[in-house]
């Protein structure tokens, strides 16, 4: 579904990613950890398009498409959804105008006609007991003074809305008390089939062990220098990223 | 050019004195055209006018009606038709001609238990007599300046407004302002009264509209005069050609404990200057002031405000937004004065300002003067380019980029669009901006 393959990125001038290869088949969930400033957010960014990141050197194939050429619409079209680390708040524009204004630019991308009031709102209800969000926030403007909890929780009602074929999550973890992180992760596994795949970015094995990914990935200084299966990410819980330092620079040396 | 223009001015001002001999508008006119000789045009060193080079407008050679007969010719009720806003079907409809009232046109659906309009001449001679001598061209007084003295030369035309004691006003009052500048350049003064007595309810609304390809310039006088109790809503839709300048000055004193509340909606014209002024000349008065400005092509837009708190405990807020695309200026200037009488006054003003293009324009200017010591007053005035982040994230969920910008820009607008308290011009005025955002 995703393939990655040697991405070199910057952001004015500073090369942030140094070359990150990546395969993602459909119905995957990868992983990607690592300490701060290693690049995480770059992927994510560079993924969904954010024109601040350059990409210097590399190619990213997303179901037979390369997105580097697409603008960020279009790449949400083809069904790829961030979920935005610290989600914008936008006075003025009511969440549920804002959504069915994506569900049908995307719906309009596939040759589909605009969903009609009523299948719309239908889909609606279906989608916010899912993800067990507030129904009245939905009609408040676009995360405007909803709590930490409730905007990641947007951010997980959107991606239900818009069925995205690749989620990634970045940091929707942070900020979650146990509570919280419990109905995302909920939310998130309800959406999950053999045809959609998840890239987590997370800093916490807490979120993992509700998603149980498939693979776990070490993110360092613009590399991805291991990977492994779920139990690597109980290894770094346990003994932190100094071991895989030491490891890679020890590789490195060599 | 300049010195055409005056002549001109002087052979027309003569010729109205001798035309309406009415002893106290006489007087006021010739102290209005001594102030106007006195002064002289504005110039970009004249403070009030540093962004708005009004005196370009006087380099063209106007017809100046100053006969109402000659007014209205060519005017016909299907070009009515064509201006009329929504909601009219409930207003009182009052249609100026080149600056003239013209009854024919005009249909009053209030009853005369509530409301009462007359030309300004014959009230100024009938029962009314008493309150257009006290406050017509007092806000001369307030407005030290030669193009509102220029229409005061002028008077002459305009109507008086009278909203009877605790009379709730149900049909709003809509002046439909039209320029003909079929066959020449154009220059329209109109000047009215406004009274509205104790207890009363009125929503007053202004529109502007030039018909012909020659050009227009409206310098109107509007003077509203507010007694205890009364509430006042207050819109102008500012929709015009390119062709079509226009100074404006609404006026408004709060005589006694009253409640004003102004919008003013400007989406297109040539060189538009905007004043609103409050005079607060009684303890406890409240004003609510709210202007848009969605500016593209050459426009140039200049709303200047005045709050000038001459008593205790009063109340005002101001939000003022704009949006500049295009080679278009934007210009807001909010001065508040508060003097020493004015202690717990609360005044609060915020400009915010959205810059499309490189070639827009925008000068911001908060003046407050305060003279009292126990006072609550703030300012807050921002220029900048449209939320990068806000649009991304719109784009991020599949939404293109000029509709997220669209989006965007009609939320910035929609909290001063949504005081428009008359439902069917509320969404008249966001149907516009929808279209021109091209949502």
């Amino acid at each position: 579904m995703l393939s990655i393959k040697d991405i070199h990125a910057s952001v004015e001038g500073k090369e942030i990613l140094k070359g990150i290869n990546l395969e993602i088949r459909a119905g995957e969930v990868h992983a990607i950890m690592g300490p701060n400033g290693s690049g995480k957010s770059t992927l994510a960014s560079v993924l969904a398009g954010r024109e601040e990141y350059e990409v210097t050197k590399g190619s990213v194939d997303f179901m037979g498409k390369n997105i580097l050429e697409l603008s960020p619409e279009d790449r949400a079209r083809e069904g790829l959804f961030l979920a935005f680390q610290y989600p914008v708040e936008i006075p003025g524009v009511s969440t549920t105008n804002f959504i069915k204004t994506a569900l049908n630019e995307k719906r309009k991308y596939q040759g589909l006609p605009p969903l009609d009031a009523v299948s719309f709102m239908k889909l609606l209800r279906e989608k916010t007991s899912l993800v067990e969000i507030d129904k009245s926030l939905l009609t408040r403007s676009i995360n405007e003074g909803f709590s930490g909890g409730e905007k990641k929780k947007n951010e997980i009602f959107q991606m239900a809305m818009l069925e995205p074929r690749l989620t990634i999550l970045d940091e929707t973890d942070s900020g979650l008390d146990i509570d919280a992180l419990r109905i995302v992760a909920n939310g998130v596994n309800k959406l999950r089939d053999e045809t959609r795949s998840i890239i987590v970015i997370t800093h916490y094995q807490r979120l993992l062990d509700y998603l149980q990914p498939d693979f776990v990935h070490v993110l360092l200084n613009g590399r991805i220098v291991k990977s492994g299966t779920k139990d690597l990410a109980l290894e770094l819980e346990e003994k932190g990223y100094d071991f895989i330092k030491d490891e890679f620079s020890l590789t490195a040396t060599v | 050019m300049e010195k055409i223009n005056l002549e001109y001015f002087g052979e027309k001002f003569d010729r109205l004195q001798t035309l309406d001999p009415d002893n106290f508008m006489r007087a006021v006119r010739k102290e209005g055209f001594s102030k106007f000789n006195k002064k002289g045009l504005p110039t970009f060193k004249t403070e009030e006018w540093r962004y708005t080079g009004v005196s370009e407008l006087f380099k063209k050679e106007y017809h100046l009606s100053t006969d109402e007969s000659e007014s209205a010719k060519g005017i016909s009720k299907s070009q009515i038709d064509e201006i009329r806003l929504p909601g009219y079907e409930n207003a009182n409809e009052l249609v100026f001609v080149n600056g003239k009232y013209v009854a024919e046109l005009s249909v009053i659906r209030s009853s005369n238990d509530d409301l009462i309009i007359l030309p300004l001449e014959e009230a100024a001679n009938g029962i009314y007599k008493d309150l257009v001598n006290e406050h017509l061209g007092k806000s001369a007084l307030f407005v030290n300046d030669a193009i509102h003295a220029l229409n005061t030369s002028f008077i002459y035309g305009g109507i008086f407004i009278y909203a009877v004691k605790k009379q709730i006003i149900a049909n709003p009052i809509y002046l439909y302002h039209i320029s003909d500048a079929t066959e020449t350049h154009i220059l329209s003064q109109p000047r009215s009264l406004v009274f509205m007595d104790v207890s009363s309810k009125l929503q007053l609304v202004e529109s502007y509209h030039t018909i012909g390809s020659m050009d227009s310039f409206t310098n109107e006088v509007l003077e509203i005069v507010m007694d205890t109790n009364s509430v006042l809503e207050y819109y102008k839709i500012q929709n015009d050609h390119v062709n079509a300048s226009q100074v404006g000055t609404t006026h408004i004193r709060q005589i006694g404990k009253s409640y004003a509340h102004t919008v003013v909606v400007t989406l297109n014209g040539g060189m538009i200057r905007n004043n609103t002024n409050i005079i607060m000349e009684a303890a406890g008065n409240e004003a609510h002031m709210f202007g848009l400005y969605l500016l593209n092509g050459n426009s140039h837009v200049d709303n200047h405000t005045l709050v000038d708190n001459r008593m205790p405990n009063c109340f005002s807020n101001e939000l003022y937004k704009g949006v500049m695309d295009g080679r278009t200026t934007g210009v807001f200037s909010g001065k508040i004065y508060v003097r020493p009488d004015a202690q717990k006054t609360n005044a609060y003003q915020t400009n915010n300002n959205i810059l499309l293009s490189e070639n827009a324009t925008v000068n911001t200017k908060p003046q407050l003067e305060i003279f009292a010591d126990d006072v609550k007053c703030s300012h807050g005035c921002t220029v900048g380019r449209l939320d990068e982040e806000a649009l991304f994230y719109l784009r991020a969920r599949g939404i293109s980029k000029e509709h997220a910008q669209a989006m965007l820009l009609k939320a910035f607008a929609e909290n001063v669009i949504e005081q428009i308290k008359i439902e069917p011009l509320y969404q008249y005025a966001e149907q516009m901006i929808t279209e021109r955002l091209g949502d």
